[in-house]
């Protein structure tokens, strides 16, 4: 515990731990990951997991984990819910790039899928940028941030968020500047509150969709959900009982209907859901939208100022240059671009996915 | 139990052993900017507190956002408490606010990318003398909503002034039970806007200088349809600045010169205002038939019609010699010449026949007016706008009038 109160530079590769109420100050206290020895190592018990389609955060990359104490027991399987984990419960989500030449250069590439990405042993090659915490607590689930220091030794408690100035480079656009925004604490819930009403904090991407999908530990790919059963994080799924699926939006030979509405449904639907922030728009972009209206199609925009584009419908089957759905993905104008929170940049590959999905449906709108 | 023990052990250890408590806050109170404290301040708020921004321009590059219930938000003044947003890179609004029990007060918020101050889902909120603006001249590329309550309950808005919002100034979308009063409203698109609300009053109002002064919208596809709104003793005067709304939105459809629009709600009364020297016309009545809408929109729900409208006691004078669409031109030429002027209330002529008995409207489905001598454009719609009318016959009603909204504060 001594070291706890130092900087955490000299935390070795310890234990988790769970604080109740207070955030300490340096995520080295969680004892989730140890950075000393120049690779990100988990501590034991802590488990890297992915999703089928991730939220796209300008072109970060992420490494997703859980810890769920053992002495707290396992948590219970929900279906279309994310499983009832016990308090103590830590999820982290750290968001880097791998580095470029210059200082405030990072690199765009594809992060990898179904296992840890080798990068992370080679700290030297990558900038750190944040990392989010969701944990579980007596009375719910608190979201807790910490922002990375400059020599990547520890990462440091904000509430109030942060902006990082940083240019992208990629073979296909060459460098792109843009700010990095780590999110404060009360944003946090523009994501993770996708209930308007009740505006409780939950994790998003632990739902079963999500989370159905094979993940390499160590020799061999494992579904995610056994392995979190086979080592006693989690229990109650009947092994008969059928597992939604979202697929793998960049997975070309998955249908593209399929591959759009994953994209939309994580993206989106924490928001555009029938009892989200964005039921005011009464457009609905999770899984279960039905295609019409509700899912944008020939429907009129009812507040969405600069949204619009100049465009009249959400979508115009056949036609995603009258779509105000392409348009609000493709714009970086604040005030109109969607995502409206953890987004600078255009996601290029996301924005051709929903011009091909409108480019392929039947169908006009007329006025 | 073994485990909540090792919970409180960890917890206590790095409170004593550290010889500091484990502090959620790592800036120092004086280090940290005026901009960086009040962001704390709103993460930080718990109900009962009262945030006071002192005296001075703040400016922010990130949107603000607040999810306590039960906070006051108070500046010194709308000309001396400014949130500047000229510079902002990120959030959709000024001040998100998620929570109930809210009151803002004495404040200005300027030149947000998108919305000014937006409260998205709460009861009992109070906006109270604030300054919701976009600098410069109105323009397009200027944020959508100054103040803009949505899907929230006992509202009271009073003494702000909205400027230059390229879609609604004063925005209340999907609310119930609200009072709008004593508010300014300039050289916006909408100046004040109730969008698919039960029960608003709107009074003692200024809107001037707007594409449209006052609107009473419902649009489809929503889950509440919006009825019973008063808009009464409000100055609604020379709203004829250009429609730079955004294209495809619901106000880009308004025409230059509209004094108090009703478009598709129902149970609207509009009486004892001062409506003047709007262009295009003093009052319109609508449908959503004649701002972009078609069956394929349709819920089998929503009611396009506008019905149980009561027009009576207005003051009217000029207005109505310049429309600003095709086809209220043609109607200006064929019955009125060059030189006349439209008449005070103007209806586009779309109504429910499924609703007609015996071929007659039921009174209480009607738009009624019963204010002296006013005449009244049926502008025809469902004939192609071919066969415009100044029949007052069937406008020759009265209606039960509505309530006052009771918000239930002393």
């Amino acid at each position: 515990m001594l070291s706890a109160c130092s900087s955490g530079k000299d935390l070795t590769n310890d234990a988790p731990r769970f604080f109740a109420e207070e955030n300490p100050v340096h995520l080295s206290e969680w004892g989730l990951m140890d950075v000393s020895g120049g690779a990100l190592e988990l501590s034991d018990g802590v488990v890297a997991y992915d999703l089928n389609s991730a939220l796209f955060t300008d072109y970060a990359l992420k490494l997703r984990t859980i810890w769920v104490p053992e002495e707290a027991g396992p948590a219970l399987y929900r279906d279309n819910d994310y499983p009832d984990f016990p308090v103590g419960t830590v999820i982290s989500k750290t968001f880097y790039y791998p580095r470029g030449t210059g200082e405030n250069d990072v690199l765009k590439v594809t992060d990898t899928h179904g296992e840890t990405n080798p990068i992370l042993q080679q700290l030297d090659r990558v900038r750190l940028m944040e990392t989010r915490l969701l944990v579980r607590r007596d009375v719910g689930w608190d979201a807790v941030s910490y922002v990375w220091n400059d020599d990547q030794s520890d990462a440091r408690l904000t509430k109030i968020g942060d902006a990082q100035r940083l240019t992208l480079m990629s073979e296909d656009h060459g460098g792109e500047a843009f700010a990095y925004i780590v999110p404060d604490i009360n944003q946090c819930a523009g994501c993770h509150a996708p209930n308007n009403t009740t505006r409780e904090i939950v994790p998003l991407g632990m739902r079963p969709r999500h989370i159905n999908k094979p993940y390499r530990h160590d020799e061999n790919a494992v579904n995610q959900i056994e392995h979190l059963q086979l080592i006693g994080d989690l229990q109650g799924l009947d092994d008969a009982a059928p597992v939604q699926a979202n697929v793998d939006w960049t997975d070309g030979q998955q249908p593209l209907n399929a591959r759009a509405r994953s994209y939309l449904d994580i993206n989106c639907s924490h928001c555009h859901n029938p009892v989200g922030p964005a039921d005011t728009s009464g457009l609905d972009l999770s899984m279960d939208a039905l295609s019409g209206p509700e899912l944008g199609v020939c429907k009129l925009p009812i507040a969405a100022g600069a949204g619009t584009g100049g465009r009249a419908f959400s979508i115009v089957p056949g036609d995603p240059d009258a779509s105000i759905l392409l348009h609000r993905v493709e714009t970086t104008n604040p005030g109109a671009m969607m995502p409206e929170l953890g987004r600078a940049l255009q996601h290029r590959e996301g924005a051709q996915l929903l011009r091909d999905w409108i480019a392929e449906m039947e169908g006009t709108c007329s006025t | 139990m073994q485990f909540k023990a090792a919970i409180l052990a960890s917890t206590c250890l790095v409170l004593t052993s550290c010889g500091q408590p484990a502090s959620d806050t790592p800036q120092s109170e004086t280090t940290a900017s005026a901009e960086d404290r009040l962001m704390e301040q709103l993460i930080d708020a718990q109900p009962g507190d009262v945030i006071e921004i002192p005296e001075g321009t703040l400016n922010f590059t990130r949107g603000l956002s607040l999810t306590a219930d039960g906070v006051t938000i108070r500046g010194q003044g709308m000309d001396k408490t400014v949130l500047n947003f000229a510079d902002q890179i990120s959030g959709a609004e000024g001040l998100l606010v998620t929570a109930s029990d809210f009151t803002i007060e004495d404040l200005a918020i300027v030149d947000a990318k998108g919305d000014g101050l937006k409260v998205n889902e709460g009861e009992n909120i109070t906006i109270r003398r604030v300054r919701a603006e976009w600098t410069g001249e109105p323009k397009t590329e200027n944020g959508a909503y100054g103040i803009y309550p949505v899907q929230t309950t006992n509202v009271l808005i009073e003494d702000t002034v909205t400027i230059g919002a390229s879609d609604a100034g004063l925005y209340v979308g999907q609310s119930k039970d609200v009072i709008v009063r004593r508010n300014r409203a300039e050289y916006n698109v909408a100046g004040i806007e109730i969008e698919n609300t039960v029960n608003a009053d709107v009074y003692e109002n200024v809107a001037t200088n707007n594409t449209g002064g006052i609107l009473v919208f419902n649009m489809p596809q929503l889950q509440q349809e919006g009825k019973a709104t008063r808009v009464f003793n409000n100055r609604v005067f020379a709203n004829n600045t250009d429609n730079f709304g955004h294209p495809g939105t619901p106000v880009a459809s308004v025409p230059a010169g509209t004094g108090v629009i009703v478009n598709s709600n129902d149970l609207v009364e509009i009486f004892d205002n001062e409506i003047s020297d709007n262009n295009t016309g003093n009052i319109i009545v609508s449908s959503l038939h004649t701002t972009g809408y078609s069956e394929e929109q349709a819920s089998a729900s929503f009611d396009p019609y506008p019905e149980g409208i009561f027009i009576y006691n207005n003051t009217f004078s000029g207005g109505g010699a310049a429309p600003d669409t095709p086809e209220l031109k043609m109607a200006l030429q064929l019955l009125f010449g060059d030189e006349g002027r439209l008449p005070d209330v103007i209806w586009d002529g779309y109504y429910d026949e499924a609703k007609m008995v015996d071929g007659v409207m039921p009174d209480a489905l009607k738009i009624c007016i019963d204010n002296g001598d006013i005449g009244v454009l049926n502008a025809n719609g469902p004939s192609g706008f071919m066969q415009p009318s100044t029949d007052m016959a069937p406008f020759a009603c009265t209606l039960e009038k509505l309530a006052p909204v009771d918000l239930g504060r002393s």
